[in-house]
């Protein structure tokens, strides 16, 4: 028997069906198999992977380079195909 | 102290629009459809002369006028549009979608017949077509109710406690054509009736804010639900519409203080020890009051009750008021296709069907695609409902007033 | 504008949305947003995007969003900023404090081309300020993956199967673009993810235009297009080499319509030989698959050449 957290009740809803939770707190890290690995010695700090992402999980860094948020990322794979110096690898999620 | 008010001649339309003109809506959207038509035409020469600073969309469809409103309601401006029959028909889907977002928007509805076959007179298939939506819809007798109803609107559905869409119902052609005497308030007494539209906090995804949209506060408004709450957001409007009954009782007792003219859910006449009577709504129980005066000078007790809001629809105050009446005729000015009687009949039968004791309730259709009612045939009425108390049963619960057979 | 600037520039739309992985409507929808500058209302159709980012008690979008329904993204657009002109004329009402709104309006193939049209024209008509912005992933792709308007001809679709009989869609794509530059409008472009900046600049374009804009995204789907989900920025790329998504942008000049080539399609435009045959487009999608399988059909593959040739020097024509 799984212990489910009770949902809120119809007096406890904002109005009007408005959200209540950003969707920052649901966590979609967990969708793919594949997730990337940057090698920040190849990077030319393009800023194409930041770009190019669904989910914008890859963020530049303060020192200009990427840096992937796995916890959202779904290992789609668009910015290793996109990284003009192919310095991202779709590998094997472990 | 006593108001100056003014008198004018202003048929339904006209004095909806001449409200309008000292709201001055934030917002005004709407299509031409008979007939409506003199409401938009007359509130465009206002947005011409620069009598109101209201932008006037003048809108490719009435789905997109209805949509304007909500959106610009949901901006936090006041917004008002107003149609009729196929265009209510045709922003339908956004009828629902109003009240689901707690938005209230106005809307004045010249009651209208539905094709097909096509007809651009009075019933009240248009309004009862939208009845299950979520709007709170009031019925007018005349222009002086029209003209009352759409200031008190504003205050109905901007409630705290309320907030949801207002829909002001007047017969076509009827009313809406028909010049008649109307005592107008002055400008700035109708302004701080409405006052300003103020939005409800509500709680988001980044806060407590305000419910409109605005860049300094993110809030996302029409959002998807799946089976695990949509339930509970429609359990809140229903919350808001049996709060709605009090609040158009107050509301049109604040009104009477400025007007002279009392209003609330239900009117009333010669009711106290009346053993027939007959409910209805609109412009034909103001033939009715003559009818059962006539009644009443020949030595029967009759009365009628007209009421003014059909949703929320007032059960225990109708019960109250009836309970004592023998014999209760309802009057239809719409079809319910396929069911027992027309939907009024339906509201009434249903608000009485716990009580004890009850009266003996009988419907009659009448009235549908602008077809006249006149003191004669209300008196056909009341013989039927005579008949049907001397009797002590309803010997034919529905019947057909009017109609050739 | 340039690229390492933006991408400091706030993310609007929040991860942890529902759109499938390597979802094109996504990134488009992030970079007209790193786009705006001044304060922002946004409104959305029904659809992928619209669905996937509101779930409740969940949603991604971090400045203020509406939806109402389907058909009425632009009615949704003309509300809000009818609301704000009222408030500004007013002096008063919560949003006469700013000095500007920009309203973007985003809506899908379906939302648009078909029973959004409606809507879309009355508002280019009555000349509201705002921007619409096309997400044309060419079907109904949240409902399964039917056909609309601006389904491409061939494409296999749910409810434009390829059959024995019949070859998927029969239908030429609506020429969306050049419906909305006949209503007058002060600007209209296309974009695609692939070319980022070129996009932004764009939607700036279209934010600062006095009245209707319009920009029309192509959109690769990798769940209804059927293609890996890695390629979405390929697929995009590949449109445009093969001038079947050629970037252009139009302008209202003096009341002629003045068209500019952008710089990838400008690049063809003056290098023929760089335009690449539409086969290389066709046989990476699974939606045209059975125009090579079971065997090639090239009578069809030759139609669709035709059609994008000539669309290509109409437009040549007007831009050149």
């Amino acid at each position: 028997m799984s212990k489910r957290k009770k949902e809120p009740g119809w007096r406890d809803l904002p109005l009007g069906g408005v959200p209540y939770k950003t969707s920052k707190d649901y966590k979609t890290g967990d969708w793919g198999i594949l997730k990337p690995e940057i090698l920040k010695e190849k990077c030319t700090h393009c800023t194409l992977c930041h770009f190019c992402c669904p989910e914008g999980a890859i963020k530049i860094g303060v020192d200009g380079k990427p840096e992937v948020d796995y916890e959202c990322c779904k290992g789609c794979g668009i910015c290793a195909a996109e990284c003009p110096v192919k310095c991202i690898t779709m590998e094997r999620r472990s | 102290m006593m108001i100056e008010q003014k008198l004018m001649g202003l048929n339904g339309d006209e004095a909806i629009a001449y409200a309008l003109r000292q709201i001055n809506p934030d917002v005004v959207a709407a299509y031409p459809i008979t007939p409506q038509t003199i409401i938009v035409e007359r509130f465009s020469e206002y947005v011409a002369n620069g009598e109101v600073e209201t932008e006037f969309i003048a809108v490719e469809s009435e789905h997109s006028a209805l949509t304007t409103c909500i959106t610009a309601e949901a901006a936090g401006a006041r917004a008002f549009t107003c149609t009729a029959s196929a265009g209510l028909a045709l922003m339908w889907e956004m009828t629902y979608v109003a009240a689901g977002m707690r938005l209230p928007v106005v809307m004045a509805v010249a009651n209208r017949a539905l094709s097909s076959p096509l007809n651009i007179h009075g019933d009240h298939s248009d309004a009862m077509g939208a009845r299950d939506s979520g709007w709170v819809q009031l019925y007018c007798e005349n222009s002086q109710e029209a003209y009352d109803s759409v200031i008190q609107a504003w205050r109905i559905g901007e409630h705290r406690d309320v907030q949801l869409p207002v829909m002001i119902c007047l017969d076509g052609f009827i009313l809406s054509h028909t010049l008649e005497n109307v005592m107008v308030l002055p400008d700035e007494v109708v302004k701080n009736f409405v006052g300003e539209r103020a939005s409800p906090k509500v709680g988001g995804h980044l806060g407590e804010v305000e419910y409109r949209l605005d860049p300094e506060q993110p809030l996302t408004m029409g959002s998807m639900d799946l089976y695990d709450f949509y339930f509970e957001h429609k359990r809140q409007q229903e919350d808001a519409m049996e709060k709605a009954l009090p609040v158009v009782e107050k509301v049109g007792k604040e009104y009477a203080e400025i007007s002279g003219r009392a209003y609330g859910l239900l009117d009333p006449y010669r009711l106290e020890d009346a053993e027939v009577a007959i409910v209805g709504l609109g412009s034909t129980m103001g033939t009715a009051r003559v009818a059962v005066d006539q009644l009443r000078s020949e030595g029967v007790k009759a009365g009628l009750l007209r009421i003014r809001a059909f949703r929320p629809f007032p059960v225990k105050e109708i019960v109250d008021t009836l309970l004592h009446v023998r014999s209760v005729g309802v009057l239809d000015r719409s079809m319910g296709f396929g069911a027992l009687g027309g939907p009024l009949f339906a509201e009434m039968r249903n608000a009485f069907y716990d009580t004890s004791s009850k009266p003996l309730l009988s419907d009659y259709i009448y009235g549908l695609g602008g077809r006249d009612m006149s003191t004669e045939l209300l008196s056909v009425i009341f013989n039927s409902l005579e008949k049907n108390r001397k009797a002590r049963r309803v010997s034919k619960p529905v019947q057909y007033i009017g109609l050739r057979e | 504008m340039n690229l390492k600037e933006c991408a400091t520039r706030p993310e609007l739309l929040a991860s942890g949305h529902r759109l499938c992985a390597g979802c094109g409507e996504s990134i488009t929808v992030r970079l007209v947003l790193k786009a705006t500058k001044r304060p922002t209302i946004v409104t959305t159709a029904t659809g992928c995007l619209e669905v996937a980012t509101t779930i409740f008690p969940y949603t991604s979008w971090d400045l203020p969003w509406i939806h109402t329904a389907f058909e009425n993204a632009a009615a949704n657009a003309s509300g809000i900023e009818a609301a704000f002109r009222a408030m500004k004329r007013k002096g008063r009402g919560p949003l006469a404090k700013y000095d500007h709104i920009d309203v973007i309006a985003f809506a899908g193939d379906g939302g648009t081309y078909d029973i959004g049209l409606q809507a879309l024209s009355g508002a280019l008509e009555r000349g509201h300020d705002f921007l619409y912005v096309l997400i044309d992933n060419e079907a109904y792709m949240n409902t399964g993956i039917q056909r609309s308007g601006g389904t491409p001809y061939a494409a296999a679709t749910t409810t434009s199967p390829a059959g024995s009989v019949i070859p998927g869609k029969r239908e030429w794509k609506k020429p969306i673009d050049e419906i909305v530059i006949a209503h007058e409008v002060p600007y209209v472009s296309t974009v695609n993810s692939a070319h980022p900046l070129d996009l932004m600049e764009k939607v700036k374009r279209g934010l600062e235009a006095e009245g209707p804009a319009f920009v029309h995204a192509l959109v690769p789907c990798p769940r209804g297009w059927r293609f890996p989900p890695e390629q979405t920025l390929a697929m995009g790329r590949l449109a445009i080499q093969t001038c079947i998504f050629p970037l252009w942008e139009c302008r209202l000049e003096e009341g002629r319509p003045k068209y500019n080539l952008s710089s990838p399609s400008l690049s063809i435009a003056r290098n023929p030989k760089m335009k690449k045959p539409v086969e290389e487009y066709l046989k990476n999608q699974g939606r045209f698959s059975h125009l090579f399988r079971p065997q090639q059909r090239d009578d069809i593959i030759k139609e669709i050449q035709a059609w994008v040739d000539l669309k290509w020097e109409i437009l040549l024509e007007k831009a050149m």
